[in-house]
Formats: structure tokens, C-alpha cells, sequence
């Protein structure tokens, strides 16, 4: 099984990352793009087979290390 | 005074440490790799600068979940006094010893300059040998060193006096030209609640010698050799 882990910053958190690429977008000549907020995208493969464990343990997973719950939320998504 | 430095791979400050170190305290620090289970016998322990695993995940993120930094916590937890140091001070706060988080700077650019801090508070084992207000040269080198905090930690970190330096003018002044990477408040360095763990983006152990432009740095550790002695 695979999980699908997007980190993303929490609302209110300044992203100077985000603003940089929407400044370069800007002047790519893209209009209309009104704010860019960047995350992180992070697959893992996992043995376990049974979903709601997997689900628990990749939670788990998120709160200790690969998120950093001050700034940033995570949403997991899990496919075999 | 017992010391030892805990050294990462990608570490790169921990020399500099070790010679402000031994400057103060007369004789070495130990020096601690960070696959070591066992902490010595210590008064305090420095968590150096640099880039420990490269900086992936996140600033610090690594170094926080190895062995030897949750030996640092539960005795940081007891009451031995630890400092982090720049990526320390990164390290340190991923590990939960201190509130808050070190984000990318606002400017996006890495600065390394010599900055004026203004010292908050000399009540503690980090700072007695300063006055408050006085304001410090030392310089600082980093990429993520803008110091975030939701509103109610800010609010606490300031009523329990848990703010330790901030950013100023030569004046003492505060503004955002002041301010080299964003930080809330223009907070450079805090305390935890007890007051046994500092941690801070500039480098002190930088700033020990007149070759490097100041000696503001040296009364830092002097402080504590004088509580921790």
C-alpha cells in the first residue's frame, strides 16, 4: 500500500517561498494568479495491507517527523 | 563547569563553539557524536550551527529524532542547561525544548552579516553577565532563522520574560530594516519557561576575539561558567 502525504503551511503562516513563485509567475506573463502557497509532497511505501492501520500509522508518522504541526498541516491520502 | 557539544553530520560550528568554550571555562568541552546514546556527566550541552542532514525535511527536523538529542531533552527536562546555537536553536525547537519554529528568512536570501542584538534580560544563566538593553554586535549566518509563534506563545514568551534577544538598531531601536530575516517581534533568541534552555540565530562563540569584529559574544558564556561552575 502507498500513502500520499501532502504537507501544506497552516493559514496565517508567511510562505516568502510562495510569494516568490507568484512574483515569477507574475512576470512570466501569467495573469490573474492572486497568491501561491507551496507545500511538500511525500509517497510512502508501506507492508501493511489493512487501511486503517496503515492510515494510523502514517498519522502517527506526520505528527512526529514529517510535518511540523506549529506551521504546517497534512492530509493523508492511502492506494494500493 | 562541564560541557560537551553534540556534533551531526553536516555540523560546522562546533570548533567555533569549543574554542569559546574552552576560552571561558579553562579547559575543553567534550565533544559528543550524535549516534551516542550516552550524554557525560555535564552541566550543559551546546547544540552547534550548521546544516545538520543537510537541512532535509525541514531545518533540524533529522537532528531533533536522533538518539542522543532525546537523551539532551530528558535531561534539559531535569534542569541542565542547554543552548542552541543557529541550526541548534533550529534542532532544539523541532525537538519541543523550545516553543515556536525557524522558517525560511523573508527575504529568501541567506544572510551572514554582523547584526545588533539588544539583550532583554540579564535574569538568567545565559545573560547575567550583561545589562539590560545593552545592545551586541555578533554575527549571524543563516538561511531559516525567521522566528514564528502563533499570537498566544508570543504573548506568553513575553509576559514570562522568556525572550532573551532581539534584533535592534546600533541605537537599540527596533524596526523591519533592523530585522535581517522576518522574526515576530524581532525575536532572536528565547528561553524556555524554566529558563535552563536558550536558544538563539546569532553566533556568539563568533564573536570572542578582536580579529572577528567584536567580543560582545564572550560575556555570553562567561555568564555561564559563573552559574554553572
Amino acid at each position: 500500500m502507498k500513502a500520499r502525504v501532502h504537507i501544506t503551511l497552516k493559514t496565517g503562516v508567511l510562505d516568502p517561498q510562495g510569494r516568490a513563485i507568484a512574483h515569477a509567475l507574475g512576470t512570466l506573463g501569467f495573469g490573474g494568479v492572486n497568491d501561491v502557497r507551496q507545500g511538500k509532497y511525500i509517497e510512502i511505501d508501506l507492508n501493511e495491507g489493512d487501511k486503517a492501520k496503515a492510515k494510523q500509522q502514517v498519522d502517527q508518522m506526520c505528527a512526529k517527523l514529517l510535518a511540523n504541526t506549529v506551521i504546517e498541516n497534512y492530509a493523508i491520502d492511502l492506494v494500493d | 563547569m562541564k560541557a560537551a557539544i553534540v556534533v551531526f553530520p553536516g555540523s560546522n560550528r562546533e570548533r567555533d563553539a569549543e574554542a569559546a568554550l574552552t576560552q571561558a571555562m579553562g579547559r575543553k568541552p567534550v565533544m559528543v557524536w550524535h549516534r551516542d546514546t550516552e550524554l557525560p556527566d555535564v552541566d550543559l550541552v551546546l547544540v552547534p550551527g550548521g546544516f545538520s542532514y543537510g537541512d532535509y525535511l525541514r531545518c533540524g527536523a533529522i537532528a531533533a529524532h536522533s538518539p542522543i538529542l532525546r537523551e539532551v531533552k530528558a535531561r534539559a527536562d531535569k534542569g541542565m542547561a542547554v543552548i542552541g546555537v543557529c541550526n541548534g536553536f533550529q534542532i532544539i525547537t523541532e525537538a519541543g525544548l523550545l516553543p515556536g519554529v525557524l522558517l525560511r528568512n523573508a527575504s529568501l536570501k541567506f544572510v551572514c552579516r554582523n547584526v545588533r542584538l539588544k539583550v532583554e534580560t540579564s535574569q538568567s544563566l545565559f545573560t547575567s553577565q550583561y545589562e539590560q538593553g545593552q545592545v551586541l554586535s555578533v554575527p549571524v549566518a543563516h538561511h531559516d532563522g525567521n522566528y514564528f509563534a502563533d499570537e498566544k506563545t508570543l504573548d506568553e514568551l513575553e509576559s514570562n520574560g522568556q525572550v532573551a534577544f532581539r534584533y535592534c538598531s546600533p541605537d537599540g531601536e527596533f524596526g523591519d530594516e533592523h530585522n535581517p530575516n522576518g522574526s515576530v517581534r524581532n525575536i532572536a533568541g528565547i528561553f524556555n519557561r524554566t529558563k535552563n534552555v536558550l536558544g538563539l540565530m546569532p553566533h556568539p562563540e563568533n564573536a570572542i576575539e578582536p580579529l572577528q569584529g567584536s567580543t560582545d559574544g564572550k560575556a555570553l558564556f562567561q555568564s555561564m561558567v559563573e552559574a554553572l561552575s
